[in-house]
């Protein structure tokens, strides 16, 4: 049997990748929210980014994989809810990567902060290939439950913009 | 097994009623996939009912914890029958032209904003936690729909008088969004939930304001229906859950 820190399992599950953009992992998309090592095994606890974010279950089970695959038998991944995953738990680092894969990431917080957000009118994100500020929104949904579709006007692309939540 | 309506705990009361509400609402959405005017409105519907089904499936797991007779989110979705259902009896109104579908949205996401944001306050964590997530949801779907209502109202002769129809046709739903009864006297008094009364006034702000915006007419003074909430469903139901449960019945236990 293999024993370890929790600061080793923290260290163990950045090599877990986002199913849906693989060049994240768990643990810097914020998704990975406690370790606990206790007499009978491991607990991770994992949040939904969206409430039907149907990577989930993936997550859970590549955590477990992972980790089995690293010595560690008994690994329970639970999901809590409290506090609720915000965009702003995705680091600095992950950003630069989002962007460089071609993602525009999203905006920190402000953003839901008004007394009537509903309200509020198109979001706006530069250009992850040609950086121009020159964009428009098409679509406030795209491929995933996290995305939006833009278009930009200068190198004439459309791209997808992690929507800040 | 049958239930009578209220005898059980009321959360789980409680949690069935927003759970079904979720669920069967994210059902019928789910319903335009491949079907929708634009491919742009495809996708939105789809990930809507993305959400709503994510919403329903958490609370759903905690319904099951709180009952604690060994159902699960599963069991509860697929095992129940119609009249053990707690949901509004508009969201399982069939979704109709676009025009229907955008206006029972509008009346449904001007009372989730308002709900959400009160609940995310309750002092039960996961039910806040499950409820801070849907209150974020729930703004981008408000400002979806009510961007729809706009356009068609304030649109073409032919999406006004669509638009108008399916206001004054689903009117009589709105009012079963604010009922209460002891379920909810009893959470307030357990100080699990706050005292949600103050959703009614929020949401006639949001919708009355809207449809003027949009140059439609307020209905005025028209008959609620009411019962869904205590396991009254409308005609609709049974095709729906027939729909929606068939395959985990006819595979009952199966796993991947």
């Amino acid at each position: 049997m293999v024993s370890a820190t929790a600061e080793s399992i923290w260290a163990l599950l950045q090599q877990v990748e986002d199913p849906e953009i693989p060049v994240l992992n768990v643990v810097e998309m914020g998704i990975v929210r406690d370790v606990s090592m206790e007499a009978d095994g491991i607990t991770v606890a994992i949040t939904p980014t969206y409430s039907g974010c149907p990577a989930m279950d993936a997550i859970a089970d590549n955590i477990v994989s992972h980790l089995h695959a690293q010595g560690f038998s008994q690994v329970r991944v639970k999901t809590v809810y409290a506090p609720p995953w915000t965009s702003d738990w995705i680091t600095e680092e992950a950003r630069e990567k989002l962007r460089d894969y071609g993602i525009a990431p999203p905006a920190k917080k402000a953003c839901g902060a008004s007394a009537k957000p509903w309200l509020e009118g198109p979001s706006h994100a530069g250009c992850p290939f040609c950086r121009s500020g020159n964009t428009e929104l098409r679509s406030e949904f795209g491929s995933t439950a996290c995305k939006a579709l833009h278009f930009c006007n200068t190198c004439h692309q459309p791209f997808e913009h992690f929507k800040c939540i | 097994m049958t239930q009578p309506p209220d005898t059980q705990t009321p959360f789980f009361e409680f949690l069935l009623r927003h759970a079904d509400d979720l669920l069967i609402l994210g059902q019928r959405l789910s319903e335009w996939c491949g079907h929708a005017p634009i491919l742009e409105e495809d996708i939105a519907l789809s990930n809507i009912a993305l959400d709503f089904v994510g919403q329903a499936e958490s609370l759903l797991a905690l319904a099951g914890e709180i009952e604690n007779a060994g159902r699960s989110e599963d069991d509860l979705a697929y095992f129940r029958d119609e009249v053990e259902f707690r949901n509004l009896e508009l969201v399982e109104q069939p979704n109709g032209d676009f025009a229907t579908t955008m206006v029972r949205q509008f009346f449904f996401d001007a009372y989730a904003y308002p709900f959400y944001k009160l609940m995310a306050q309750s002092q039960h964590v996961t039910l806040s936690g499950i409820a801070a997530k849907a209150l974020k949801e729930a703004t981008y779907h408000l400002r979806h729909s009510r961007n729809w209502v706009l356009r068609m109202g304030d649109g073409t002769a032919e999406s006004k008088h669509r638009a108008q129809t399916a206001v004054d046709q689903l009117w009589t739903f709105t009012g079963e969004l604010f009922f209460q009864n002891h379920v909810d006297q009893a959470l307030v008094e357990a100080n699990l939930i706050p005292d949600w009364s103050s959703v009614r006034e929020e949401w006639t702000e949001i919708v009355t304001s809207t449809l003027e915006e949009a140059t439609l007419r307020t209905p005025e003074n028209t008959f609620m229906a009411q019962g869904a909430r205590l396991g009254r469903h409308s005609e609709h139901l049974g095709h729906l859950l027939a729909e929606m449960q068939i395959l985990a019945r006819s595979h009952p236990g199966a796993t991947w």
